[in-house]
């Protein structure tokens, strides 16, 4: 059996020689969702009604019906969410390839810089200084944007202001080139969304989007515990709901590394 | 004289919170013509078209002349107290817990003796300034107050049974995000009010917010959601008096515009789901706490569109929510008048507030509105029309409510 | 002499006054209050059921039922039927129309009943559900009832003549020491006027010994021609005169007036009699404000002098003036609507001379007179009775 490479990878988790890092936020009304001009349509926020609690809508169990949008809590966007993407084959979560669910990934640790400066833009320089220390990033790898941020508070956290959104993210060059040069799967972070807070005055804004979405490529956000994975050799587990024709997903991240 | 209203200390946890008992509630329909003057704060009486008698008690045919048209109309509120007693033994629960009560006959000005609820400082012999209020069961009865000024005029103990003074009283103000939040919450807090203010996503910074946390106390709550709503409860639903919701969801548009159904959603959890959470964990307890001492609950406030009267298709499904949530009003009535607290219900026109933007004058100020409300905890009426819109609104509904929809209508170019 | 222009109540006679005596509280219905005055009639009269053939009723508590739903239950087949709802005026009321049912021949012997019950809680529903004005604009304000109402008519009474609490008493110890020699009033307890004045208030001016004690009980009487009593040997006694006013139209802003005011000169006219010739006066005594007013409005006094009158006269049986020889609804307890019928049933036994310890000594000629229906602010109906002995 210890050919089978399936069973040794589960065996290796049982047996601890590889560990399971949850890297999602609990499903909760608590979390910040992204923030649109009133006047836009609004994603739902995350709302949990009970249908019975062992009570007299039903003695004997507990369940609840929740409301969510597709882009609320730890989430996944596929590449139908951008216009880029729109008339891309198999871009939307119904129809992506689930081979792609499965991939590897590099986290690139900038929380320091983050402390310092919330509005730290990821820049090519900065990739190609951690690709001296970490070798370079490999085709068909997740990029993941460790910032800390998932550790802030939810005020802290939105970083609202009165010109907008301050948190990190990536500048317009580096995505252009993660996805042309590097051929990322995707590009994951621990903010609401890939891009930077103030990423819609960018060129072109919300480069993130424009360029994974783009290109078929797929975004996280709502990360979380990135500090728990090595810069690399973890793989990602990323099962976005099997929405029709879903634009993305509330979903639970794994990460799986060596202990 | 009356003595001044003193604080209330801590309850003692080993003494049953008094249960409300309510005054004897039988009216007939025609006495109900009375309710609706109350509800106003209009005193009004009976009035035979053809002959000009007013009438009281509320009659079917004019005792004068046998009409059969006696419409409701404002009548001289000055009278003379020609006879009074103390009653010390009543029959019934609700005053035998609240005896001695004291009632008279007044010679109204304008013809009819009435028999009132008689304020402290009103005596055998005086003049009195009358009023229709509405009585812990709802219903109207007349009262006789000086006609002066008199200290501590609205401490008297009488009186106090006919209104939901925020004088020691805890409220909650279900937003503080807005402006008409904020004017709410110190407006309340000016007429001797603790208050709370709920916040929904506070996260999300606002204009207003330091003065708002310096003053209140505020609590997270979102309206839209019902584990908020019932969390929050959990920690205040024992200590809230008077419950503002001040919910103001708008977003323009009518039907055909708009292609998705998901701000109209926005609006329905706002306004109409937003009322059900409310109303479902706070109500239970403020039913229960409606005769607990002086800082009993007495009211649950809410502050609708006028258009939740009549639909205004540029704001049509926004108007649908307040219409909703409006019908939930009266639902909630008849629940809370079985523990003696009265909801309040305010129409506005539109707000001077930025959804509004391009809406014409006249607009309301939130601070005119949060006046209202004050006015109407303090005064005892339940259904009241800020500000011009509304109270144009009202009288256009009376007089020709399809020519009120047509003009509504008219208004999409 | 006789001045009157209405026809007279000659050749009729009422008879055979029947009491069930009060009680506090009773278990029983209504109904079973009026089935033992019935029955006390056919007793008392050795007249058979079956030969009653009008029935007139009066009960506050008898609903949903009327009249006619009990004749079924008491297997009265009759073809004279009424149903009076004068609260305090009913006993005048029933006699005057009954007097007419069988001077007409539509009937020839007519049992005139009042009975109600008294259950623990059936004097509060009695006052919340009284009349739609008062349900309306009385009753929601302290629901004092009857007290409040009185209370209000009192204190202005007071205030317009000059009269004080210890006038009112007179009357309620007069009618105590009358209670006394009558063995079925519920008050058995001499009362001073001391104590009448340092009574508990119930509604000021009204205080304890105002207010009559609500209890259950039943009263009738028969009326039938003369010559009908002759037959079954039943002495029965003579109205002379009598009169009934119901909303009378006074400007008094708070009631200071009852209807009989309207109606005085045709009682004394049929009657040929003046108010000096009565040997005792049975009046309508809810409370003693409104004995006073009937003193006053009956023509004993000229208004306003109702205190003096009582003043100066002694108000118990043996007295100069015997008034509420049973000692009235104040003392003997009001049964309900059969509290118009105790002034009236008690005349009759007076001028019959059969009332035994509360005998007035030669009693030939007696009044009694009603009051009833606060509807809202007052009293609503007014009636009064002049009778007199055979020959």
């Amino acid at each position: 059996m210890t050919d089978n490479t399936a069973i040794a990878f589960a065996t290796a988790i049982a047996q601890g020689s590889l560990r399971v890092v949850d890297l999602t936020f609990t499903l909760s009304p608590d979390m910040p969702v992204i923030v649109l001009p009133p006047e836009f349509g609004q994603s739902s926020p995350v709302r949990i009604q009970q249908i019975s609690r062992y009570d007299e809508n039903g003695p004997g169990w507990y369940w609840n019906n929740i409301t969510v949008g597709e882009h609320t809590g730890t989430h996944f966007d596929a590449p139908v969410h951008w216009y880029t993407g729109k008339d891309l084959p198999n871009n939307a979560v119904d129809t992506l390839p689930v081979e792609h669910m499965i991939a590897p990934a590099c986290v690139i640790d900038c929380s320091a810089q983050a402390a310092a400066d919330p509005d730290f833009l990821l820049t090519r320089a900065f990739v190609e200084d951690w690709e001296k220390s970490h070798g370079r990033i490999l085709a068909g790898h997740w990029v993941l944007l460790r910032t800390d941020w998932s550790k802030l508070g939810p005020r802290d956290f939105a970083n609202l202001r009165e010109d907008g959104a301050h948190t990190p993210g990536p500048d317009s060059n580096v995505m252009e080139w993660l996805v042309n040069e590097r051929d990322i799967l995707g590009f994951g972070t621990e903010t609401i969304g890939t891009d930077a807070g103030q990423g819609s005055h960018f060129a072109p804004p919300h480069p993130a989007h424009h360029f994974l979405h783009g290109a078929g490529r797929y975004g996280l956000q709502c990360l979380r515990n990135l500090d728990q994975l090595p810069p690399t050799g973890a793989i990602l587990i990323t099962t976005p709901l099997k929405i029709l024709n879903g634009s993305g997903s509330p979903l639970r991240v794994l990460g799986v590394a060596p202990s | 004289m009356v003595e001044p209203l003193q604080k209330p200390g801590r309850k003692n946890p080993l003494d049953r919170t008094r249960q409300q008992a309510l005054p004897p509630a039988g009216r007939s329909r025609k006495g109900q013509l009375l309710t609706l003057a109350a509800a106003q704060g209009r005193f009004a009486l009976q009035c035979c078209s053809e002959c000009g008698l007013f009438c009281y008690p509320a009659r079917d045919a004019c005792p004068n002349c046998l009409s059969a048209d006696l419409p409701l109309t404002d009548a001289p509120n000055g009278g003379t107290i020609v006879s009074e007693t103390t009653v010390r033994v009543p029959t019934d629960v609700y005053f035998r817990e609240r005896a001695s009560w004291r009632i008279g006959i007044v010679k109204l000005d304008c013809g009819p003796e009435m028999v009132a609820h008689l304020h402290a400082d009103c005596y055998d012999g005086e003049r009195v300034r009358m009023s229709l209020q509405l009585d812990k069961s709802g219903q109207a009865v007349a009262f006789a107050r000086p006609t002066e000024k008199t200290p501590n005029q609205a401490d008297d103990r009488q009186w106090r049974e006919m209104t939901a003074t925020p004088k020691f009283r805890r409220a909650l103000v279900t937003n503080g995000r807005t402006a008409l939040g904020q004017a709410v919450a110190a407006a309340l807090k000016a007429a001797g009010a603790e208050v709370y203010v709920g916040l929904a996503d506070p996260w999300k910074p606002f204009p207003g917010e330091e003065t708002l946390k310096r003053d209140h106390h505020v609590v997270p709550l979102d309206v839209a959601d019902e584990r908020s709503v019932q969390e929050l409860a959990a920690d205040l639903g024992g200590k809230i008096d008077i419950l503002v919701n001040s919910t103001e969801h708008v977003r323009p548009g009518g039907l055909l515009d708009r292609r998705v159904t998901n701000a109209v959603k926005d609006e329905m959890d706002q306004h109409h789901f937003g009322f059900v959470h409310l109303a479902q964990a706070f109500g239970p307890a403020m039913r229960a706490r409606g005769a607990d001492g002086v800082n009993s609950a007495a009211a649950w406030v809410n502050v609708f569109s006028v258009y939740a009267l009549a639909n205004w298709a540029p704001f049509g499904t926004n108007s649908a929510a307040q219409a909703a949530a409006l019908s939930l009003s009266h639902c909630l009535r008849g629940e809370l008048r079985l523990g003696g607290v009265r909801v309040v219900n305010l129409f506005t026109g539109p707000l001077d507030t930025e959804w509004f933007q391009t809406v014409p004058p006249p607009k309301l100020a939130p601070k005119a509105v949060a006046s209202a409300i004050v006015a109407a905890l303090e005064n005892g009426t339940e259904d009241v029309f800020v500000g011009d819109v509304a109270e144009d609104v009202r009288q256009r509904l009376l007089a020709n409510p399809k020519a009120l929809e047509r003009d509504l209508n008219q208004r999409i170019s | 002499m006789r001045t009157s222009r209405r026809a007279s109540y000659d050749g009729v006679v009422v008879t055979t006054p029947v009491t069930i005596p009060y009680q506090r509280y009773s278990v029983e219905s209504a109904h079973w209050w009026i089935g033992r005055a019935l029955r006390g009639l056919v007793d008392a009269s050795g007249i058979s059921p079956r030969d009653i053939d009008g029935f007139c009723l009066s009960s506050f508590t008898v609903g949903p039922d009327t009249a006619i739903g009990l004749t079924q239950h008491f297997g009265l087949s009759v073809r004279w039927l009424d149903h009076i709802p004068l609260g305090g005026a009913s006993a005048v009321a029933a006699f005057r129309r009954a007097a007419r049912a069988v001077q007409a021949g539509d009937a020839d012997i007519v049992a005139c009943v009042a009975g109600d019950t008294n259950h623990v809680d059936s004097f509060r529903r009695t006052l919340e559900n009284f009349s739609r004005f008062a349900a309306d604009a009385a009753y929601p304000y302290g629901a004092g009832g009857a007290n409040a109402s009185f209370a209000l008519i009192a204190r202005h009474y007071m205030n317009r003549f000059g009269i004080s609490r210890e006038d009112f008493g007179r009357i309620a110890v007069s009618q105590r020491d009358n209670a006394l020699r009558n063995p079925n009033a519920l008050m058995k307890t001499p009362l001073t006027l001391e104590q009448y004045m340092a009574a508990r208030p119930i509604a000021d001016p009204i205080h304890l010994f105002d207010c009559v004690m609500p209890c259950a009980g039943a009263e009738a009487f028969l009326v039938m021609r003369e010559e009908k009593a002759a037959a079954a040997k039943l002495k029965g006694a003579r109205v002379l005169g009598t009169i009934e006013r119901h909303n009378a139209r006074l400007d008094d802003v708070v009631q200071n007036h009852g209807g009989w005011i309207a109606d005085i000169d045709d009682l004394w006219g049929m009657a040929g009699a003046a108010p000096g010739d009565l040997d005792f006066v049975q009046t309508y005594d809810d409370y003693p404000v409104i004995v006073m007013m009937q003193l006053e409005d009956l023509g004993f006094c000229k208004k306003g002098e109702g205190a003096e009158f009582v003043r100066s006269h002694d108000l118990t049986i043996d007295g100069t003036f015997p008034h509420n020889t049973t000692g009235g609804q104040l003392s003997a307890g009001q049964a309900g609507a059969a509290g118009a019928y105790i002034g009236v049933t008690e005349s009759i036994r007076q001028v019959l001379g059969t009332a035994g310890p509360t005998q007035v000594k030669d009693a030939r000629l007696g009044l009694a007179s009603g009051f009833g229906m606060i509807n809202y602010d007052r009293g609503l109906s007014s009636g009064a009775m002049i009778i007199a002995g055979e020959g």
